[in-house]
């Protein structure tokens, strides 16, 4: 049933019951005014809300009903026989809103019959009709026969709703509860659930209680009593939602588009006082969508979109979360607006933006005092940045994100908690003292220790975990909280979520998970923004809550300056920019530092030097359960006698191979130029990093002394013809990097630098099979480059593979529009291995 | 009442001693006196700041009055009182050494701070009591909690 109408019904009920006590009342003091003006006043109201609703059998009743009680108002003799008529009008309104409830709509059928009788009394003529039965029995009979032709009508409505059920309806079925009252049974239901949990700590201590079971009890019920509590202030996500259909409509008309506003999930619940604190950024968001977003018509259409734009929001349940979609069909981001906006507002150096992934870019529309409308217009520009609708979701423990396909729209993705008051956090210890930790940030637990597979290692001062090969910055809550010094190898690693940005909170013990209630911080205490409120635990202590958003912001920050003064460890995936690579430079044999990209190597151990064997002159050692070799640098550089001897590893389709050095130094993020180029075997060149000459490894030349077949895998089929690749990477780097990889894919490469030198390769008299290209170049990008191809006759059918640093959702839509073979991440070997054999199978099968 | 005049105005005292001063408080600003147990430290909190406690259900931050004071802490005997204060909404508690009597004083006794009063004392004080053998000092309560939170970056 709709909702209004529901409401009506309710309100209605009300209404007449208490204009049944006051005409009884009026009856008995007809001259009372004040009861007349009562009545009058509830019969207009019932008008004037069936008017609205569209029902038009109780209007005119109603309205027949208050023409006579006007007449009494102004002064008419007040009769019982008056009275007894308007009450038989109740009757008469009470029995079509039965029916109503029901069936969803007015019975068919009039009142002529009434409503003349009630005119003519109006009218002055009294004792015109024959006396009517005393109310009473009018409910019984609802109407003598005269009304028979109505009363036919209502009984032979199918109704499914037999009279004497009438305790399913639904007008006695919903009472109004003040906002206060919720509130406060909500506290002291929080007060209980407190309580409960003391109980239960104090039973967890003797075994053998007589408390046990009823306490079991006792918790049981309490447990559905704080979810019978907390579903009375749910509300439908619909309500936040009414306003925007307007919204909508008149920014289509201020801004000359059109828009289709459609919802998903309207009747989603969660708790009023998250509704309240969710309307703000969702009609925030909306506007955005429908002011930046969403293009006008002709733009649409030359898009080749409809010209009708359509902003979708959507919301469903996951878990203890709410989560609110607010999707566009419109252009997209701009990143490139957005990159050039973020280095003008300071937001960022240019070497920060390069290095950022899509993703990243999209993100900083987010930061504070951002803003890329360069035209101020009334909607979007209010002076409420998108940083305002960041804070005020995460101020209630939610999260906002954001996905953005150039040409298709934009979406945010908002994700909250159902309720605020009680959440499931996780209790750790450090430094003595406890914390409970939201569980909804929290990702993964991982204990660390000296021995185990999981190993903090620090690069410099940056302490790291390395966590499924990937680099997870770790953060000290010991340090965060200066409540003392990190030491101990045995800790617990708290992998933590906080909007895209993942680490891991470092601990040092771990106890259980708890439904906590928040209480808010006290005044003096709300400063500190690593915490968020404070609960009771079921022990009777006070804890504090850490607020994962602030302790994000702080690593962020310590990442920041760490970054200013000497560049730092960047997670693997972070680095994505054209040339600026993660280098993990190291020393072995002589003292110039030597440096091998970060993302080549998966792990670096430490060996106990009397695990080394050798064996025909080969080093090895047992790791992982396989034997490992062990390779130097050259021939100065030799192993350690005693004590740990610090390795690289390198691994690739299960087998390992490890290069023995002296010392790590560091890993920094630099731009890669190799500036004198080597004949040394074993070297790439030389490049200047930190300051320092540095010798850029070649590891391409070592794995196969680690394997002879390290290049030659099982899936390489004997090809009949040696395929030509022509590989397209302004980076020396890259080329000498991947030549030898797709050499050992059997196929004959030529490497150029640039586009230009590729056209000019293609245009000799060498066939080519594939081309590889990297998309980031500077002249002409991949896309470009590809797309010329395209377009000349002698190679549009050339199939190409990009390469590329970042690969984005975006790249790949527009790799694929151009026809793209294949993506492949310029890291990702395998990837490209495996692209380039399913390309040459294609072939073969055509053929 | 309408025969007294304001020199025979009584005001009640709650009286306690820290670091070896007697001070007093307005009684109507009293909420209870209790024995702190089980107070949780908050890092990054102000030395101000002794950390929160439970006191049936309610959260309240508990104040050492001897850093608040500003007064000889190197008896670090701990504080083994709390007077229970309650302001806009939030329960406070403030440690103290020892409880004293209530004392009933006239306000026409009650003196403005002395201008050699230590600094700190000066800021939180609304005047003083000369009593049998020692000076009482009377603490506006609001002052007290008005404690500098200059933001922590961490």
């Amino acid at each position: 049933m709709d909702d209004l109408l529901r409401e009506f019904l309710t309100e209605t009920n009300e209404s007449l019951e208490r204009v049944d006590a006051e005409l009884v009342r009026f009856e008995r003091e007809p001259n009372n005014t004040n009861i007349l003006g009562n009545i009058f006043r509830l019969v207009h109201t019932i008008k004037g809300t069936c008017g609205f609703l569209g029902l038009p059998r109780l209007e005119a009743l109603a309205h027949a009903a208050e023409t006579l009680m006007g007449k009494f108002r102004d002064g008419m003799p007040v009769t019982a026989d008056a009275v007894t008529l308007i009450l038989t009008t109740i009757d008469r309104i009470k029995v079509i809103l039965d029916e109503i409830e029901s069936q969803e709509k007015e019975p068919d059928g009039g009142d002529i019959d009434l409503i003349e009788r009630l005119a003519r009394r109006a009218a002055g003529e009294t004792q015109a009709a024959p006396p009517l039965p005393q109310p009473m029995d009018l409910l019984e009979i609802h109407e003598p026969a005269e009304n028979a032709e109505a009363v036919e009508a209502l009984e032979s409505t199918p109704s499914q709703t037999p009279h004497d059920e009438r305790g399913e309806r639904v007008a006695n079925h919903s009472i109004r509860v003040s906002v206060g009252t919720l509130d406060y049974l909500m506290t002291t239901v929080s007060e209980l659930v407190l309580t409960r949990n003391q109980l239960l700590e104090i039973v967890r201590r003797h075994e053998d209680s007589d408390f046990k079971v009823p306490l079991q009890r006792l918790s049981n019920v309490t447990a559905e009593l704080q979810e019978g509590v907390m579903k009375t202030r749910m509300q439908p996500i619909g309500n936040a939602w009414q306003k925007l259909p307007r919204i909508v409509r008149d920014l289509c008309g201020e801004l000359g588009k059109e828009i289709e506003l459609r919802m998903h999930g309207a009747e989603t619940e969660l708790d009023r006082q998250v509704l309240e604190l969710v309307k703000d950024p969702l009609t925030h968001l909306v506007r955005n969508c429908a002011d930046h977003g969403i293009e006008d018509a002709a733009a649409r259409v030359a898009a080749g979109k409809p010209a009708k734009g359509a902003i979708t929001l959507s919301a469903c349940h996951q878990g203890g979360h709410i989560i609110i979609e607010i999707a566009d069909d419109g252009r997209g981001l701009d990143l490139a607006r957005i990159r050039a906006k973020a280095i003008e507002k300071g937001l960022a150096s240019e070497a920060e933006i390069a290095a950022k992934s899509d993703a990243d870019i999209c993100n900083l529309i987010f930061a504070p005092g951002f803003s890329t409308a360069t035209r101020v217009t009334s909607i979007s520009g209010r002076g409420v940045g998108m940083d305002v609708v960041r804070s005020n979701i995460e101020q209630i423990g939610g999260t906002v994100d954001l996905r953005s396909v150039t040409g298709a729209g934009v979406k945010f993705t908002i994700k909250i908690p159902l309720t605020l008051a009680i959440v499931s956090a996780l209790i750790v210890e450090s430094a003595g003292e406890r914390f409970a930790l939201p569980q909804l940030s929290v990702l993964e637990l991982v204990r660390a220790s000296g021995a185990g597979e999981h190993r903090i290692e620090r690069i410099k001062d940056t302490p790291v975990l390395r966590l499924r090969n990937k680099l997870l910055p770790l953060i000290y809550l010991k340090e965060v909280l200066r409540t003392g010094e990190t030491d101990g190898d045995h800790c617990f690693v708290v992998v933590t979520q906080v909007g895209s940005q993942t680490f891991g909170l470092v601990v040092d013990g771990v106890f259980h998970t708890e439904e906590i209630v928040i209480k808010p911080m006290s005044s003096k205490l709300r400063h500190i923004a690593v915490f968020s409120g404070t609960t009771i635990l079921g022990d009777g202590s006070v804890i504090m809550i850490i607020d994962p958003n602030g302790v994000a912001q702080l690593l962020s920050r310590t990442m920041q300056t760490a970054r200013d003064d000497a560049p730092e460890l960047i997670e693997r995936g972070q680095v994505e920019a054209e040339d600026v690579v993660s280098l993990l430079v190291f020393r072995a044999g002589s003292h110039q530092p030597k440096a091998v990209p970060l993302s080549l190597v998966t792990r670096l151990e430490e060996i106990d030097c009397r695990k080394i064997e050798i064996s025909d002159g080969r080093h090895l050692v047992q790791y992982r359960g396989h034997l490992m070799p062990l390779l130097r640098l050259d021939t100065q550089s030799g192993l350690k006698q005693n004590g740990a001897q610090p390795i690289l590893v390198f691994s690739d389709g299960g087998r390992s191979m490890g290069l023995v050095v002296d010392e790590i130094i560091d890993i920094v993020e630099e731009r890669l130029d190799i500036e004198v180029t080597s004949e040394r075997p074993g070297v790439l060149g030389y490049a200047v990093v930190k300051g320092n000459a540095t010798e850029i490894v070649d590891i391409g030349h070592f794995l196969p002394q680690a394997f002879a077949d390290w290049f030659r895998r099982r899936d390489v089929k004997a090809e009949r013809r040696a395929r030509t690749v022509l590989l397209v990477d302004d980076s020396a780097f890259f080329r000498d990097m991947l030549t030898p990889l797709i050499k050992a894919a059997g196929c004959q490469v030529v490497a150029v630098g640039s586009a230009a030198a590729a056209f000019e390769a293609l245009g000799s008299d060498r066939r080519f099979d594939l081309v590889i290209t990297d998309i980031e170049m500077p002249d002409m990008d991949g896309f470009t480059f590809a797309e010329k191809l395209r377009a000349m006759p002698a190679t549009a059918g050339l199939p190409i593979i990009a390469i590329t640093a970042a690969v984005s959702v975006d790249a790949i839509a527009r790799g694929r529009a151009i026809g793209f073979y294949d993506f492949v991440a310029k890291f990702d070997r395998t990837g490209l291995i495996a692209a380039i054999k399913e390309q040459g199978a294609d072939i073969e099968r055509a053929a | 009442m309408t025969a007294m005049n304001d020199n025979l105005k009584l005001t009640d005292y709650v009286t306690f001693t820290t670091a070896g001063q007697l001070f007093g408080l307005p009684i109507e600003r009293v909420q209870e006196v209790f024995r702190p147990s089980r107070i949780t430290r908050v890092p990054l909190a102000g030395a101000q700041i002794a950390g929160v406690l439970n006191l049936r259900g309610r959260i309240v931050t508990a104040i050492d009055m001897r850093r608040r004071l500003e007064l000889d802490a190197s008896d670090e005997g701990g504080s083994p009182m709390a007077i229970g204060i309650e302001s806009a909404n939030e329960s406070f508690g403030l440690l103290v050494d020892a409880l004293g009597e209530v004392m009933k004083l006239p306000d026409s006794e009650r003196e403005p701070n002395p201008v050699n009063l230590d600094r700190n004392l000066a800021r939180v004080s609304a005047g003083v009591f000369r009593l049998d053998g020692q000076l009482m000092v009377v603490l506006d309560i609001d002052r007290v909690l008005d404690l500098a939170t200059e933001a922590v970056a961490a």
